[in-house]
């Protein structure tokens, strides 16, 4: 016999459910008047430093059909490269940008939109800078552990060509369902699921 | 503070065998909606041992008071009045300070205040089914309020959900998100649900189940409920090699 590690285990995970917004966004739900706003629909205010952008998107299904009750939350560097945290030992972050936002995908069309600013470069493990990417998290009726991934951005060409993250992955027809879409001012990021253009997720 | 450096480290791995898969045939939405490519394997960089905090200033009054946090002045929802509590804690044993726990569920006879509920369940006008703490400095959080009921839904012809209530908790990193679902000792329902059946083993369904706990009820009042949370614990980072500059 040895000494017992007196290690726990993680608690196991369970999926969303189809009712995650009365939790979780509730005003959104119908369920109003219990929280004041519903967390995560504003990241930015008038005095965030940065370039303004908008990043929309879907989540679909392994036949392409959108989810209509997905949660997605996202969490991202500031414009210089920090992150609002406690945990960001490196330097102090823009006080008025929160880097962190959730949206209910719309309950008709499935689509989930956040107002953000485009994101500095973050150091890798090894000091290599990352290119500018938003964290994604999923959760809906369906997915029993939230899934991670990456949203890259489609005009850091030569920053996403040596990232240490892209570049780790082995098939590289699979980089691009990381990359969003320019559309107009905005940039599309869909997520799939399943299928020929499944999204890279991370076990994390 | 003492474990300070500990705090740093990367998150432990997950353990894909203890959490569930995300193909569960049994419980068909999962078919659909599973990635069917191996996940990429990715130790922590700042970007996920990061993440967002809340302060005490966000929670009303009333926050963490199912009973009281949507009923009509003078008025209480109807059912089985309980308090839940417990702690939030890492793999390590430490707690999780100022974690954000938010919490949704159905009202006594089952039935959910949404939209696309179809439940032929009454709604309850006094109960909204919503509510939200932080964490203290032991890790400890608490709530009351009405015990759910079981429903059906559509997924074998007779499947029902046992009763439960659905958690969505934030550690300090963006790793440790978590969603999951607290059931309740004794329900006969749990080892029939599909849901619960994703997760592989018994030993990991029980960390799910909150036993009574008498210790902690209300006399004339409440009965108890505890829920001990466990997140992904962080590596220590003793002997760390790391670059200059970083
Ligand atoms: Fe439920």
């Amino acid at each position: 016999m040895t000494q017992p590690l007196n290690y726990f285990k993680e608690t196991p995970s369970q999926t969303a459910g189809p009712y995650v917004h009365i939790g979780c966004t509730p005003n959104f739900s119908g369920v109003s008047g219990v929280f004041h706003e519903d967390l995560g629909i504003s990241m930015t205010n008038d005095q965030t430093e940065g370039h303004r952008i908008t990043v929309r998107g879907m989540v679909f299904d392994g036949k392409g059909a959108p989810l209509k009750d997905a949660l997605v939350e996202i969490w991202q560097a500031d414009a210089k490269g920090f992150y609002n945290s406690p945990s960001e030992m490196r330097g102090q972050a823009d006080p008025n940008f929160t880097g962190w936002g959730r949206c209910a995908g719309h309950m008709e069309s499935g689509e989930f939109v956040f107002e953000t600013v485009k994101p500095g470069i973050v150091p890798f493990k090894d000091g290599r800078p990352m290119a500018p990417h938003i964290t994604f998290w999923i959760v809906s009726r369906g997915i029993n552990v939230g899934l991670h991934t990456r949203m890259y951005f489609p005009d850091e060409e030569t920053a996403n060509a040596t990232d240490p993250v892209l570049t780790r992955i082995e098939h590289k027809s699979r980089v691009p369902t990381l990359i969003a879409r320019k559309e107009g001012d905005d940039y599309r990021f869909d997520i799939h699921l399943q299928g020929d253009n499944e999204t890279v997720f991370f076990d994390i | 503070m003492t474990n300070e450096k500990r705090n740093q480290g990367a998150f432990f791995p997950r353990d894909r065998n203890w959490q569930p898969p995300a193909l569960t045939p049994p419980y068909k939405t999962s078919v659909l909606r599973s990635p069917q490519k191996a996940l990429l394997s990715l130790d922590n960089t700042l970007s996920e041992m990061t993440g967002p905090v809340f302060g005490h200033n966000i929670i009303g009054d009333l926050d963490n008071d199912l009973i009281l946090n949507f009923a009509k002045d003078g008025e209480l929802p109807i059912g089985e009045r309980i308090v839940v509590h417990g702690r939030v804690i890492d793999e390590r044993g430490l707690p999780v300070k100022g974690a954000l726990l938010e919490f949704w569920q159905a009202n006594a006879g089952g039935r959910y205040r949404h939209k696309k509920e179809t439940y032929l369940a009454p709604l309850d006008p006094n109960f909204g089914g919503c509510g939200r703490t932080i964490s203290d400095e032991d890790g400890y959080y608490y709530f009351r309020t009405i015990k759910p009921g079981p429903y059906p839904w559509p997924n074998g012809v007779n499947d029902w959900r046992p009763a439960h209530i659905h958690f969505s908790i934030f550690g300090d990193g963006f790793a440790q998100r978590l969603i999951t679902q607290m059931y309740f000792e004794g329900d006969p329902l749990i080892w029939k649900c599909p849901i619960v059946q994703a997760i592989p083993s018994e030993e990991a369904v029980k960390q799910l189940i909150a036993p009574l706990d008498m210790g902690n009820t209300i006399p004339m009042d409440s009965l108890a409920y505890k829920f001990d949370i466990v997140l992904r614990g962080r590596r220590s980072t003793m002997f760390d090699n790391r670059r200059e500059g970083n």
